[in-house]
């Protein structure tokens, strides 16, 4: 097992502090060293459980919900927008 | 009158001797009296619960009734209310009012709930100890320099500071059991899809569940009752037919298998003071003609492992939506998108929050996604087989609750693993996904201990009637903590 804390932090969009990598690297290392001991159990055969309840898909008809937000524009819960868009730095 | 529970209170008002604005203005007077000592409350929304207790009297005046009818109830600040901020103790959500109330927000108040405000809790609901909050700590009301639990702790400590008459919290790995424990009250994780996720901010949404923490079972069967049921918006929540739980209260439990399990015992470093007054609760079941069997649950150990990969993983997808664009909180230091999430999450995150992102993004990531994340997948349907099988040989399993009673401020922050380890008794049902209970089962150095009761799938009504039957041979749910 080798952590890469700098490609952690890409791949999970932190922009993490040099401090914060060095505690993390080490927490990480006492951490994944605990979980290690799963690999105690041998587990061939059985199945991965990804939800209690094993459902399966829910559809419903496509129309417009019961209660809309009625008077409620989600656009302006945004930190930063301007004329019903949001706006966000540039991106090329 | 602050001190009632939710049937007592109910009584009063439906006998007239009592108003829901006099019950209302009584939390409120709590509140200002010990809220400094306590810091159970993000923010109060006082007018508009009085208001709510205004038009509670009038339909009382009317004649009408309804189960949580002039209640005053508080809500874990990771459930949404229309028009008031869900900021889920976290920087990035601080500012952020929701636009719409969750699905038992909304049963809640068809049931003519009055909401006194929004309770503290671990960032994200990630913690066992309340420290975890952005706004500040949580003070526990049985010792003051000792935590709540968490990430309940704020809607516990309510509740046992009568600083409410009941709350909300949700449980993912412990959240609601190990905060009722700590603080001496009653707390009900429900089966995994028995109650609507609508509006609950997710944390890891294969194990989340909203229940209730109460002075009494009597008072979580009532809640249950309201919040219960399939909804159309949660397509999660389970089609199962919803009892009227408060039958279960009516019930015996004579006859009726009492599991326990040895390793509970055996594993975690239970403090021998938690051990005999949990042994002792297990006693005076027996004594009420429950018959005790020996189970096994002989995964435990594997339980904090198997579960920390899981809910971080499911964690660091649930928390990618935080990016500074669509709500919340952004960063003023960017240059250009990349920059722009990176420091919006590192201001906007807190520090276990950022621990769980990058131990679930290294979990799913390419190369570690077998070795870890489905590893830990298998390893839960081991667990869940434990629990099949030792619910096939009885009704419900008693079990500690925590290893020790509540901990000092400070004592495990420094060390995470230490602070995964405090829920090694709670996490394996919310893992298999069944209902689990903590009552108050008596003290250790003082401080209250609980009782943990798991049960099979949708069996709510069998911990109801068990942890009910309970209370009313023991008065360890009505000791008051010295506030």
């Amino acid at each position: 097992m080798s952590f890469d804390i700098e490609h952690m932090a890409v791949l999970a969009r932190l922009k993490l502090t040099p401090d914060e990598k060095e505690r993390l690297t080490d927490q990480m290392g006492t951490i994944l060293a605990y979980i290690e001991k799963l690999n105690e159990l041998n587990t061939d055969g059985v199945e991965p459980t990804a939800h209690v309840l094993g459902l399966s898909n829910v559809f419903r008809d496509d129309e417009p919900a019961e209660k809309p937000l009625a008077d409620h524009n989600p656009i302006s819960d945004s930190p930063a927008h301007n004329k019903g868009h949001y706006e966000v730095p540039k991106i090329l | 009158m602050h001190r009632s529970t939710i049937t007592q209170a109910r009584e009063l008002l439906r006998q007239k001797k009592l108003s829901s604005v006099q019950l209302t203005e009584a939390v409120f007077a709590r509140v200002d009296q010990v809220e400094d000592k306590v810091k159970a409350f993000v923010h109060l929304t006082r007018e508009k619960a009085l208001q709510q207790a205004q038009n509670a009297d009038t339909r009382i005046a009317a004649g009408e009734d309804a189960p949580l009818l002039g209640i005053p109830l508080a809500l874990k600040d990771l459930i949404c209310t229309e028009g008031h901020r869900t900021t889920c103790s976290s920087k990035i959500l601080d500012q952020f009012v929701s636009p719409y109330n969750a699905t038992v927000v909304e049963k809640l108040h068809q049931a003519g709930a009055v909401i006194v405000g929004k309770t503290n809790m671990d960032e994200f609901a990630m913690g066992s100890s309340n420290e975890n909050s952005y706004h500040h700590p949580t003070m526990n009301p049985w010792g003051l320099d000792r935590v709540p639990g968490g990430s309940s702790g704020g809607s516990s400590a309510a509740v046992s500071a009568h600083e409410c008459v009941a709350a909300l919290g949700s449980d993912t790995g412990g959240s609601i059991r190990q905060p009722a424990a700590f603080c001496g009250v009653t707390g009900l994780k429900p089966t995994y899809g028995r109650v609507s996720r609508f509006g609950l901010v997710a944390f890891a949404s294969s194990l989340d569940q909203i229940g209730p923490l109460t002075k009494t079972v009597a008072d979580a069967a009532t809640l249950m009752n309201v919040i219960g049921g399939k909804d159309p918006r949660d397509s999660t929540s389970a089609d199962v037919p919803l009892p009227d739980f408060t039958q279960a209260l009516q019930k015996d439990v004579k006859g009726m298998k009492l599991g326990i399990p040895k390793e509970y015992f055996s594993t975690g470093g239970i403090n021998p003071d938690v051990e005999k007054a949990v042994q002792e609760g297990i006693r005076t079941l027996e004594s009420m003609g429950m018959q005790a069997v020996e189970v096994s649950l002989p995964h435990l150990d594997y339980a904090v492992a198997t579960y920390y990969i899981i809910a971080c993983a499911e964690a660091s997808t649930n928390l990618s939506r935080y990016d500074g664009v669509k709500y919340g909180y952004r960063t003023e230091k960017s240059d250009n998108l990349v920059n722009m999430y990176e420091n919006t999450r590192e201001e906007g995150f807190g520090e276990e929050v950022k621990r769980r992102i990058i131990l679930g993004t290294f979990v799913l990531s390419s190369g570690y996604y077998d070795a870890y994340y489905l590893k830990g997948q298998k390893v839960r349907t081991l667990i869940k087989q434990d629990f099949e099988n030792a619910l096939g040989q009885c009704d419900v399993i008693a079990a500690p609750v925590t290893p020790y009673p509540a901990f000092k401020l400070g004592e495990k922050l420094d060390d995470p693993l230490q602070m995964y380890l405090a829920d090694i008794y709670t996490i394996s049902a919310n893992l298999a996904g069944i209902p689990a209970m903590s009552i108050p089962c008596g003290f250790a150095e003082g401080l209250p201990v609980g009782l943990q009761l798991m049960g099979r799938h949708f069996d709510e009504a069998s911990l109801i009637t068990v942890g009910h039957k309970f209370q009313q041979a023991t008065d360890f749910h009505t000791k008051q903590a010295p506030l």
